[in-house]
């Protein structure tokens, strides 16, 4: 079983405060820890456990510039046998559509039976990535996956649907899934093992070399293109407690009893 | 008469709420920009439903099919992708659901129609669609336009628009003949799994004591408890919290757990996530507690408190021990 995950370098913005730049079109990033996309994370993880059981190899690929060789290290790490980096200035502002235009093309030449990577990525949330992918490679594809089960040329897969509500479906092979959080639990790396992976080589291609037009991809080549960011409007705002953790604990109580829920 | 299509969403014979949420902003659009607005239909033994829809709309264009029984996104793809090429309509409203998700980006690729996913809000200036989303986990709003075209899909968040009340458009039933390929289908339903049974049902609680990615460790866990039990309540948690196995699926609050309507919800170390907040934004009294003051949790909140949660939690508990005596 040949898999390609096909992972994103993104910041950590879970846990952070986060500002928007002048230019209104970006938030400022130079704060922000970058790490791999959680969801690809899963992805990732999903090909590794698939490769111990049934043999075959796993290429990690990413989108983007010289810093996102840190996510593919990472996965180098994890037991990923190759890693590819595609990278343009001319890629910038690439939205989903065209980041699956690039993927498809260095794709190519790589012989799989099976892609894999995150639902979402965590910064644009566009949640489209892996099917518009899968349209382009002419190949089937299921999302939100939280079960792949493998019986030769078809993937049985548990898709997430609301409420804890499943369904299951039959993907006949190749075919790209993308996986939801929670679907395994990934390992751990050491600072050893990344070390190890800093020696390893990661293929780098242009745009030239995956061979399209300046038209298919950046933002001429997008659905998409981001006019204005800001900060959500607030709507309605809790009333803060302010004091040492004692005062606070001691308004909580307080207000606990006030609505007779001690 | 230009259109705008609504696909409805519908499971087990149940018009799902998004629908009528898509209807009241289709039918807004469709006022402004002087179009037809349409229900797009598919599945089996769906007239009920048809009749129900035609009250929202000029038509409803109902394609029944033993084969669209259950949503696939491969047979949807291709009926909805004819009617699209036929019809041409500006725009396409689909759920950002699992059912949308997996069913309108390669719709779009097949295509070549401009997408955009999990928008808040949208709206047309000139012949430009401009579409709201957010992104970074919710915590920044963008407002993005589409690259210009003759037809538009646009995916639309849950709960983002009041669902339509009756209208009594009596629209015309078009029933049509599905055009199933008769090629071989790379995908198939097999079955839907129900969540296993048991455990603690979060949803009877009058208190709830819910964490998420701020706790750091499952060994953190026994202090939130402390609280929970204080209080006489449960612990639930956010979708990280189950994703690393440190608590079970069904203590899990948001779109893809259970939605709750305690009397208390105290979330700790929860930032809000859109998918979290749905699931617990009708709390009687809600508590939260987060580092980031512009943590979205803290627009549902009735009390904030920004703060490091472990500082917080043994004077909490203390002075709740003291006035229950």
């Amino acid at each position: 079983m040949n898999i390609v995950v096909c992972v994103k370098h993104v910041p950590e913005t879970a846990e952070a405060e986060i500002k928007i730049d002048p230019s209104e079109k970006s938030i400022e990033k130079t704060s922000l820890v970058y790490d791999i996309n959680e969801w690809d994370d899963y992805a990732l993880e999903e090909a590794i456990q698939i490769k111990e059981r049934l043999g075959g190899t796993v290429t990690a690929i990413t989108v983007g510039p010289k810093e996102a060789d840190s996510t593919l290290r990472k996965c180098l790490a994890r037991g990923a046998d190759a890693a590819v980096r595609i990278t343009d200035p001319k890629f910038e502002n690439s939205d989903c559509f065209a980041t699956a235009k690039i993927l498809n093309r260095a794709m190519k030449d790589l012989a799989f039976h099976l892609v894999l990577t995150g639902a979402l990525a965590d910064d644009d949330g566009c949640t489209a990535t892996g099917p518009i992918l899968a349209e382009l490679l002419g190949v089937n594809h299921a999302t939100m996956v939280r079960k792949i089960e493998l019986n030769g040329d078809v993937a049985k897969v548990n898709r997430e649907l609301e409420g804890g509500l499943e369904e299951v479906v039959e993907v006949n092979l190749p075919a790209v899934l993308s996986v939801q959080t929670g679907i395994n639990e990934p390992r751990y790396v050491s600072i050893m093992g990344i070390r190890k992976a800093m020696q390893r080589e990661i293929k780098v291609l242009g745009s030239a070399e995956i061979g399209l037009d300046d038209d298919e991809v950046g933002q001429e080549g997008s659905w998409v293109r981001i006019e204005k960011m800001y900060l959500p409007p607030v709507e309605k705002q809790a009333e803060f407690l302010k004091g040492t953790p004692e005062e606070i604990a001691a308004k909580i109580g307080e207000m606990l009893k006030t609505r007779g829920l001690l | 008469m230009t259109e705008i299509f609504v696909l409805a969403e519908h499971r087990q014979g149940q018009i799902r709420d998004l629908t009528m949420e898509m209807l009241t902003k289709g039918r807004e659009l469709a006022e402004k920009v002087e179009a037809d607005l349409i229900v797009i239909l598919l599945g089996k033994d769906i007239k009920d439903m048809a009749q129900v829809l035609r009250d929202h709309a000029k038509k409803v264009i109902m394609v029944e099919d033993p084969g669209l029984e259950n949503f696939n996104s491969d047979l949807y793809q291709e009926v909805l992708a004819g009617l699209i090429e036929e019809h041409k309509p500006l725009l396409t409203l689909i759920g950002h659901t699992s059912f949308g998700v997996d069913l309108a980006p390669s719709l779009a690729a097949s295509l070549n129609t401009p997408l955009a996913t999990d928008c808040i809000d949208l709206k047309f200036k000139d012949d430009v669609l401009i579409v709201t989303r957010q992104m970074y986990g919710g915590k920044v709003n963008a407002e993005a336009s589409l690259r210009k075209a003759e037809s538009y899909i646009v995916t639309v968040r849950q709960a983002t628009f009041p669902a339509e009340k009756e209208v009594s458009m009596e629209g015309e039933i078009i029933q049509i003949k599905g055009q199933l390929p008769d090629r071989k289908i790379g995908k198939r339903f097999v079955q839907y799994v129900l969540p296993p049974p048991g455990g603690v049902d979060i949803t009877s609680a009058d208190v709830i004591v819910a964490i998420g990615r701020g706790i750091k460790d499952s060994e953190e866990i026994p202090q939130v408890e402390d609280l929970a039990n204080a209080l006489g309540g449960v612990l639930a948690c956010s979708r990280p919290i189950v994703d690393k196995g440190w608590l079970p699926d069904d203590r899990q609050v948001g779109s893809s757990g259970k939605t709750v309507k305690p009397k208390l919800y105290i979330a700790l170390g929860i930032s809000g996530a859109f998918q979290h907040i749905l699931g617990m934004k009708n709390s009687d009294l809600i508590v939260a507690v987060n580092k980031d003051p512009k943590a979205p949790i803290f627009g549902v909140a009735d009390y904030g408190v920004v703060e490091d949660l472990f500082k917080l939690i043994k004077p909490v508990v203390n002075e709740i021990k003291e006035i229950k005596g």
